[in-house]
């Protein structure tokens, strides 16, 4: 696995493995899932309370209202939780 | 000008950090470090100090918060001792690894049971790989002196490592001597406002203590191993800048006849004084003894001590503590480990005393010279560890 990804010499790594831009991906935690969340786009009423609650975040705002990021989304079910109208369901995969 | 007050070592520590201009203290108090905290809560409640003074419930709260003050880019002081600094093992490495050049004083003192508030270095030992420098201090002025000194090698750039000074508990902690104090102006010149190398910031937010994987750990502490190298150079030049302002000249190590000696002793903290003036007696009766006394604990001062001990013959090493189990004490495991992969042939003795607070006398300190010199007259060491003071 290692081999695959040339990483940096030690003194290229920011000190103290600090991440200096926010919400940098060093790692794809998608594969960590078993439920990943679905949403029903018909029931979606685009309230944003998913895109607040996510802790990742993997829950992207778009143009005409959110999208998953599943390379990213652990699979945790917060959203599927607090949606109001509960038009998040988890699903395996 | 620099004037001379009668303090304690404790309030010689505290009055340290005042000058220091610290802007977080979170500190709890544990006997013999105590006076430090109440010390420098006074200067608070005077209105003396500019420093936000957090009252914690524990050590481990301690050092957490002396972590997390240290990243938003304040200057930070704390102080333990013994079951404290047992308290805080785990937040210690954190503070290292996350590079919060943090100052605390620790009143070193035995670890229970049964409880006991002496000295011992049990309580420091117990915390040596944790990537903190380490600094032991021969009297109340050492600890003031070091104290300042701490925070800018601390601080430097190629450094950004917490630092502990440590000073015997009771001998140096509550004995009173004469400290020749700075100015504040002077020590504000010696070590102006920290200068922030990173820092938390709403404005810039940047993530700080992220979960590393086996491709980046490694990296990581291989950064802290870097800093620990660096920490010699930059000590040498901020002695010599400390020197220039105080007078007083200190080094990573201190020897005392060394140059010329048959016998030496090596020791940290409060005893290396008295194994100074039974050197100065034993020499004048023309035996050849010499005492080396390490400032600098972690780094490992190696090169500072294979250069000191070229001439010896013998060398005693006095451990203020027990590694249970172990071939040796701490300090005597480094120098033997040293020895070895220098391939340096000098015969090694280790005594370990003045656990608990035991006094480590001038007769029991002329004994280990004696010793000493019996081994190098017989050209072999008879006892290499032994359990001096004790009753048996």
């Amino acid at each position: 696995m290692m081999s695959e990804i040339k990483f940096p010499n030690y003194k290229d790594v920011p000190l103290a493995g600090n991440i200096y831009k926010p919400g940098d991906p060093q790692y794809k935690t998608g594969d960590w899932r078993v439920y990943k969340p679905v949403i029903d786009y018909e029931k979606c009423t685009k309230c944003l309370l998913c895109w607040i609650i996510c802790p990742e975040p993997s829950i992207d705002r778009t143009k005409d209202g959110v999208e998953i990021n599943y390379d990213q989304c652990k699979g945790c079910g917060l959203c599927a939780a607090e949606c109001p109208v509960k038009c998040i369901k988890m699903v395996e995969g | 000008m620099s004037k001379i007050v009668g303090l304690n070592g404790d309030e010689a520590v505290a009055y340290a950090a005042k000058q220091c201009d610290v802007d977080v203290v979170a500190a709890y108090p544990i006997t013999p470090q105590t006076i430090i905290v109440e010390k420098f809560n006074e200067f608070v409640a005077n209105g003396e100090v500019n420093t936000e003074f957090v009252c914690v419930e524990s050590e481990h709260s301690a050092m957490s918060a002396s972590v997390g003050a240290s990243l938003t880019g304040a200057r930070v002081f704390t102080a333990t001792a013994s079951q404290g600094l047992a308290l805080m093992h785990e937040i210690l490495y954190i503070g290292s690894s996350m590079r919060c050049p943090i100052v605390m004083g620790v009143a070193n003192r035995a670890l229970s049971a049964p409880i006991n508030i002496y000295a011992d270095h049990s309580d420091m030992m117990g915390s040596r790989d944790c990537g903190w420098i380490q600094i032991y201090t021969e009297d109340a002025q050492e600890a003031y002196d070091w104290t300042i000194q701490a925070f800018k090698i601390a601080e430097n750039k190629d450094i950004l490592l917490p630092a502990t000074v440590n000073l015997d508990g009771f001998m140096i902690s509550h004995s009173t001597q004469d400290i020749n104090m700075l100015d504040d102006e002077e020590v504000r010149k010696f070590l102006p406002p920290k200068k922030l190398e990173y820092m938390l910031d709403p404005e810039n937010p940047i993530t700080v203590g992220a979960g590393n994987n086996p491709e980046f750990y490694f990296e990581l502490k291989m950064q802290q191993v870097d800093a620990m190298n660096k920490v010699p150079e930059v000590m040498r030049k901020v002695n010599n800048e400390f020197a220039s302002v105080s007078g007083r000249k200190y080094d990573i190590i201190e020897t005392y006849g060394i140059e010329n000696a048959d016998v030496g002793v090596m020791a940290l903290g409060s005893c290396t004084g008295t194994a100074i003036t039974v050197a100065e007696k034993l020499r004048n009766e023309e035996k050849k003894v010499g005492v080396i006394k390490p400032w600098l604990y972690r780094p490992f001062p190696s090169k500072e001590i294979i250069s000191s001990i070229k001439n010896l013959d013998v060398l005693a090493v006095i451990d203020r503590c027990v590694s249970f189990g172990a071939p040796y004490g701490p300090l005597c495991s480094d120098v033997m480990s040293l020895l070895q992969s220098m391939d340096i042939d000098l015969k090694v003795f280790n005594i370990i005393t003045g656990l608990g607070g035991r006094d480590i006398t001038p007769t029991l300190l002329e004994e280990i010279f004696i010793e000493g010199l019996d081994y190098q007259k017989k050209g072999k060491i008879k006892d290499p560890v032994r359990y001096l003071g004790v009753r048996m």
